[in-house]
């Protein structure tokens, strides 16, 4: 049934764009910088959704992530830097993670399921969670990012906790994701 | 659960019962307000909007004028990937495809996230007439789906209902909500989340619509704010996803375009809370989509209408348009309100009933719609084109070929000009019968004593002579009040 419908629907497109005019795509819009994105640009767009920022000298991110935890432990996906934060036993009640891109215009944390990163839904159930941006990783815009990523791998672009307006428009953070959201930018 | 739309009345009818609602329109003003300024902050932010938009349109049309070799395409990445692709030419082929697949997989509950292509379809009715029971786990949706309801609205479904009226029904609906539960949103969102987030643990299979497809890549895109989606999309060990065949995309760089324009129209973000983006069958996952066309392809043989199919759902034109923000969503009689829907219901549903006729004039053609696109769908233009198109009652047919015969000769008119003003005394400020519709909200104009082209002629203008100004018996002003 299946293969008969796909042909029909084929035949129909055939038939309905016959005769129909190209179209040619101009990319006039800013493209792919190719450049280092704006640490803090990216920190106050990150604010702006209600996170909470830190920027620190790469150094110092251990001394930061044992500060911000105090002690509480986080789930640690595989591949995390154990230099900055090792796992700890017993319960959990939050998530730690690195990322693969982020994006200054916006405000975005691109995950990628990469080394520190975990599945998908790991950075999802905690209502907690940290993550740790390395300067390098921080591009200008969307294109860059576009540009950056891979398609193969499963993606998950973060800006800001979890949000709904769905009641007469009032923002409330935090439905079914994250309800708080933490970001330490690592510098230099 | 939610009813459908069948059998609803003409917009007239439908708006002129939704005015008289004052919580909806303080609603609905309210709502449409905000969102219209937050699009316009984060709009203005980027100095390259225009590019964007037009580049945003050429990739639309680029890929409806070449659907079927990126479809084809778009099967061969997904299958490539571990998914499965399946072909729906209506909207009862697509409830039957995935009722069998949730049946294959012995389950009878399934999570959704929210989509229009499934509202549009009907799936839920259909997958609880196979005894299926599907739960919608977008806040709004939720909301909808309690209150055996319409959505009225693409992105806030649930517009229409206030603080008092949710509390009312999650009190009356939801297992488990707390007894003390406030009206405050935060409240409610709280008693949502921990109604939805045993379903999600527990749930073996979601279904899923998307933004977009990537043909060269084989990914399907979703954004979202809530989490909902991510926790539909990657917790069951079993995806179906039912999209429309025009929310394909060539390639993944154009990507780039619609991740700025649709955050930016649609919530006025620079970027949605969560966007998720997987190819295939992910993480152990079992993947199955369902390409949709129902209707769609006779939208494509549309030369006028098919700029139709380059909407990517953002909202923007609701939230804009005049007759939208007093009329409500409801009373376009389909899961595609607004400007929007005007356009698109009628062709996708044809103009057979005098609902899905009387769409095109669901507008004053002011045009704001056409100039928040952030695909550049000409609406005001595909509205008159399918004006013309629509059945028109006999009165009205004959009345206009009345009107075309004087107007066609200056003879005639002149003569009728002049008979309408003998009789301009006789006229009644109200017309009778069926043309009362017409002047129920309208006043006649006043018919002048003379006409105007009587009074040049009088006063020499013909033969290259300057009138003096016109006797005030003959301005428009002069009404018959005096």
């Amino acid at each position: 049934m299946s293969a008969a419908a796909r042909e029909v629907i084929l035949r129909r497109i055939r038939s309905a764009v016959e005769g129909a005019p190209e179209a040619e795509i101009v990319r006039g819009y800013r493209g792919a910088t190719g450049e280092p994105g704006d640490v803090e640009l990216f920190a106050e767009r990150v604010r702006d959704y209600r996170a909470v920022v830190h920027v620190v000298p790469r150094a110092e991110v251990a001394a930061t992530i044992a500060e911000i935890t105090g002690g509480r432990a986080l789930a640690v996906p595989e591949g995390f830097p154990s230099h900055w934060y090792a796992p700890s036993e017993g319960e959990t009640d939050g998530v730690i993670s690195t990322c693969a891109v982020a994006i200054a215009e916006t405000g975005t944390i691109v995950l990628d399921a990469g080394p520190g990163q975990g599945a998908r839904a790991q950075t999802l159930i905690p209502d907690y969670h940290l993550c740790v941006v390395r300067e390098d990783q921080i591009v200008p815009n969307v294109p860059d990012a576009i540009a950056r990523l891979d398609a193969a791998r499963p993606l998950t672009w973060i800006s800001g906790p979890s949000a709904t307006s769905d009641i007469e428009l009032n923002r409330v953070e935090g439905v079914h994701g994250p309800r708080t959201l933490e970001v330490v930018i690592a510098t230099g | 659960m939610s009813g459908t739309f069948v059998g609803m009345p003409a917009f007239p009818k439908n708006a002129a019962k939704a005015v008289q609602n004052s919580q909806l329109r303080f609603n609905l003003r309210k709502a449409t307000h905000t969102i219209r300024g937050k699009r316009a902050a984060v709009v203005g932010e980027l100095d390259d909007w225009a590019e964007l938009r037009e580049a945003g349109k050429a990739i639309k049309d680029h890929t409806l004028r070449n659907l079927d070799r990126y479809l084809l395409q778009m099967e061969e990445k997904v299958t490539e990937a571990g998914g499965t692709v399946h072909w729906a030419r209506d909207a009862a082929e697509a409830n039957r495809i995935v009722a069998r697949l949730v049946k294959e997989t012995g389950e009878t509950e399934v999570v959704k996230v929210k989509s229009m292509a499934t509202m549009e379809i009907g799936l839920n009715e259909a997958l609880a007439e196979e005894g299926i029971e599907a739960f919608e786990t977008d806040l709004a949706e939720l909301i909808v789906q309690l209150g055996d309801d319409f959505p009225s609205h693409i992105l806030v479904p649930a517009i229409h209902r206030n603080r008092a009226e949710i509390r009312e029904l999650f009190l009356k609906k939801m297992a488990g909500a707390p007894k003390d539960l406030t009206d405050e949103p935060r409240a409610l969102a709280e008693a949502a989340r921990l109604y939805l987030r045993q379903r999600f643990l527990e749930a073996k299979v979601a279904i899923s619509g998307a933004n977009f497809m990537i043909a060269e890549t084989g990914t399907l895109v979703v954004l979202e704010s809530e989490g909902n989606g991510r926790m539909c999309l990657t917790l069951p060990k079993t995806l179906i996803s039912v999209v429309g065949i025009e929310k394909l995309l060539p390639a993944w760089q154009d990507l780039e375009v619609f991740l700025q324009l649709l955050p930016r129209s649609s919530t006025g973000e620079r970027m949605n809370p969560y966007t998720s983006m997987w190819t295939g069958a992910t993480e152990g996952q079992e993947f199955h989509l369902v390409l949709l066309d129902n209707g769609r392809t006779s939208v494509l043989a549309d030369k006028v209408g098919r700029q139709a199919l380059r909407c990517i759902r953002c909202s923007a034109c609701l939230n804009v348009c005049p007759v939208y923000e007093r009329a409500g969503g409801h009373s376009y009689g389909s899961v595609y309100p607004g400007p929007i829907g005007a356009i698109l219901t009628p062709q996708l549903r044809g103009m057979d009933t005098p609902l899905d006729r009387s769409l095109p004039y669901a507008s004053s053609l002011c045009g704001a719609c056409y100039e928040v696109c952030p695909v550049a769908i000409d609406i005001p233009s595909v509205l008159v084109d399918l004006r013309g198109k629509a059945r028109h009652p006999r009165t009205e047919k004959a009345g206009m070929a009345a009107a075309g015969w004087v107007f066609n000769r200056s003879k005639r008119l002149a003569k009728a000009q002049r008979f309408g003003g003998r009789m301009r005394r006789l006229v009644p400020k109200r017309l009778p019968g069926p043309l009362s519709g017409w002047t129920d909200t309208r006043d006649l104009p006043d018919i002048p004593a003379e006409s105007f082209r009587d009074w040049w002629v009088r006063e020499g203008g013909a033969d290259g002579r300057r009138p003096a100004v016109p006797p005030v018996g003959n301005l428009p002003q002069e009404s018959r009040k005096k």
